[in-house]
């Protein structure tokens, strides 16, 4: 099987606009762990046959990692850059797997003239759920225990803490909680520029603890719903050398794998 | 003669309340120190924010025995202030208990409630006092609490309970002066001062006068030295809570500012065709803050707020692991600083002269700064909408944007960003490389 991903130069010259843009991100088109998210995603949109788009090589970096970095001018560059490319093709909807991306987009973009109604994957993926497009069951999953690690550019920055929670329950699994969740959740260590710089000295790593939190709820999957944290998560479970007994996922690859795409 | 008691009374009063006027004001120039930033919109939705978290203690609930303890001084100490007002008007008229006539019975059950909550409220400092000196909470023990900050805490609590204690020794005093004189105003119900009478009793008419006099003056005095006291203290809260949570901000917490300034320079050089217009605008002198002046005025005002309470610093990751960041102790550097300033305003006729200090750095060290996940955490947590964050990024944005000063590893993402548009150096070309490699 081949992933069917157009691109908006592509779609334009046939004329034809997607109803949604897929925002990759950088880790999305790069990294690899982040890459099968990102396939994983663009697999469910092929599935319920969803009219989106990707910028390709027009995409370029938000500018979330400069600006939480404190160059607030090279933020500004990416993203007049960036909003220059959307409003060339009218672009009116975002989704994005990446929280920062979808932060930046939904949050820091209007000021400069970006405005577009943005989703975070999770978002969207209840929607097709709703209107009937996705229809997901338990699966493998049915009866794992799963927890969800709340990205903080997600949670506590946005407010979106149910949606993914309400993806992993479809999933027939039982959904268990970390000591800290919700508004409360624990960082995994990456936001703010932290994912590109060493941490300052300590008595540990941020995502040492925090896995530390999920591996006492017993879970056998942290769910993610972030590239970094992805990230952050697995080498915190490869810290205390739990990854045999415990594997971390976004949601998105939970819901391709059940549905077996 | 017999109006020299009204009149030394007028003068405590007036010298008391002249110093905390003088206090209030001296806040307030320091706190507009800071750059201007607009908070004038949504006027509804702040009033709601600000009855909801700061008079509805919204936040409090997360630490439910911290919340009810805190609940129990607030609500005693707000009700029983009540009777300051009689307090006041007895002292100026040279009268005693002015209301009593006036409320008949009502005034028996107020006297009564206040003496209650009084009890109550010596219950929770004991409490809050355990809790710091004998539990020993973790969060009031960290380095940033050494010196002043602890006894600071502590003597807001000694305050209240010696406060407490002269209220109900007063009326324990004035009640057996009832019992011993029927001419005597006989007024007010003791529902807990009555267990203290046993140290008075046996006292003679005119002895139990002096002392139940001592112990009204001493309660009077006591409450003006407090007030006096706020200006020194995190007890200031009890008043800055209120503006402090209205003018919070009320976008979603990921919203940082987006600089206008640096945003019509970009435009200029993106665009320097279509912005022709505004070229007049000023630059900013420095971009980001390394000190008070540099931060905006809601930012200042944060920094009187706090109330040291160290939740932000509990659940900031940095801090949980060991690192040196601690989100509370950002906001008490920079009350620090700005007292500093304050203090050289004063001593020189309100003309800031150069101490060659400033908060970066002799404050607030890099380290800290970029020991930040900027998980905001911190401002989640804060009882009354206080956001060390946004001062975090704007110090680091100085030390960015003015110095060049980020960790290196942090200057090649930016130039890998600046160079081929990714935090990593791959070529934007290879952006769609993933939709053609194999599945899985
Ligand atoms: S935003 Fe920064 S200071 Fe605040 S809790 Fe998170 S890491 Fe700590
Ligand atoms: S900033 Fe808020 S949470 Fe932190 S110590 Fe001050 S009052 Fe407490």
């Amino acid at each position: 099987m081949k992933l069917n991903v157009p691109t908006l130069a592509s779609l334009k010259e046939q004329g034809q606009k997607p109803d949604v843009v897929f925002w990759v991100g950088c880790a999305g088109s790069f990294d690899d762990r982040a890459k099968k998210i990102t396939k994983a995603f663009v697999k469910i949109l092929n599935h319920t046959n969803t009219s989106f788009a990707v910028l390709g090589t027009e995409e370029s970096c938000t500018g979330d990692p400069a600006k939480r970095a404190g160059n607030e001018f090279l933020f500004q560059m990416q993203a007049l850059q960036n909003i220059e490319t959307l409003n060339r093709y009218d672009v009116t909807k975002i989704v994005t797997t990446c929280p920062h991306c979808f932060n930046t987009l939904k949050n820091e973009y209007p000021e400069l003239g970006g405005k577009y109604e943005v989703l975070h994957h999770t978002q969207f993926l209840k929607t097709l759920i709703k209107e009937g497009k996705l229809k997901v069951e338990g699966g493998t999953y049915k009866g794992k225990r799963i927890t969800f690690h709340d990205p903080c550019y997600l949670g506590r920055a946005n407010s979106v803490f149910e949606a993914p929670r309400d993806l992993i329950q479809k999933l027939d699994a039982e959904l268990v909680e970390m000591k800290s969740c919700r508004a409360k959740g624990l960082c995994c260590g990456a936001g703010g520029a932290q994912m590109f710089k060493d941490a300052e000295t300590g008595e540990k790593e941020i995502n040492v603890e925090r896995t530390a939190e999920a591996i006492e709820t017993k879970a056998e999957i942290i769910a993610a719903a972030c590239p970094f944290c992805t990230t952050m998560m697995t080498d915190g479970i490869k810290h205390h050398k739990q990854e045999e007994r415990v594997k971390v996922m976004d949601v998105a690859e939970l819901i391709a794998n059940a549905k077996d795409l | 003669m017999s109006y020299l008691p009204n009149f030394i009374f007028l003068i405590l009063i007036i010298v008391g309340g002249g110093i905390f006027l003088r206090n209030i004001l001296r806040i307030k120039r320091n706190i507009n120190l800071g750059k201007a930033v607009d908070r004038s919109d949504k006027t509804a939705l702040r009033w709601k924010q600000m009855l909801r978290i700061a008079l509805g203690q919204s936040k409090m609930g997360s630490k439910p025995i911290a919340a009810i303890l805190h609940l129990i001084v607030y609500v005693g100490f707000i009700i029983i202030n009540i009777e300051l007002l009689e307090i006041i008007l007895d002292g100026l008229l040279g009268t005693h208990r002015l209301f009593a006539p006036y409320l008949g019975n009502l005034y028996h059950i107020l006297i009564g409630t206040f003496e209650i909550l009084a009890l109550l409220v010596i219950v929770a400092v004991v409490v809050f006092w355990i809790r710091r000196n004998g539990i020993r909470i973790k969060r009031f023990w960290k380095a940033e609490m050494k010196g002043w900050p602890k006894l600071d805490a502590d003597l807001i609590l000694y305050f209240e309970v010696v406060l407490m204690m002269l209220f109900l020794s007063m009326n324990a005093t004035d009640y057996l002066l009832q019992q011993q004189e029927s001419h005597y105003i006989q007024a007010g119900s003791f529902p807990v001062s009555k267990f203290l009478r046993p140290l008075f009793e046996g006292f003679s008419f005119n002895s139990l006068l002096l002392l139940e006099r001592s112990f009204w003056w001493a309660h009077i005095t006591g409450i003006l030295v407090f007030l006096n006291y706020l200006y020194y203290s995190k007890h200031l809260h009890i008043l800055l809570a209120f503006p402090n949570t209205f003018f919070a901000k009320l976008v979603p917490n990921g919203k940082f500012e987006v600089d206008e300034h640096i945003k019509k320079e970009v435009l200029m050089m993106l665009y320097p065709d279509r912005v022709v217009s505004e070229t007049s605008s000023a630059v900013p002198s420095k971009f980001g803050a390394s000190d008070v002046f540099d931060l905006n005025w809601t930012q200042l005002m944060n920094a009187y707020s706090c109330t040291e309470c160290g939740r932000c610093t509990e659940a900031c990751p940095a801090n949980r692991t060991g690192k040196k960041l601690s989100p509370r102790k950002i906001m008490m550097d920079t009350r620090d600083r700005l007292t500093e300033v304050g203090e050289n305003l004063n001593k020189n006729k309100g003309v800031f002269q150069n101490d060659e200090k400033q908060l970066l750095h002799d404050y607030i060290s890099a380290e800290e700064l970029w020991a930040c996940t900027s998980c905001n955490a911190c401002v989640e947590v804060c009882p009354i909408a206080i956001d060390p964050l946004s001062i975090i990024m704007d110090m680091r944005q100085y030390l960015v944007m003015e110095q060049s000063a980020a960790p290196q590893l942090l200057n090649s993402m930016m130039s890998n960003i600046e160079n081929n548009g990714a935090p990593w150096p791959f070529s934007n070309q290879d952006r769609l490389q993933w939709a053609n490699e194999q599945l899985n």
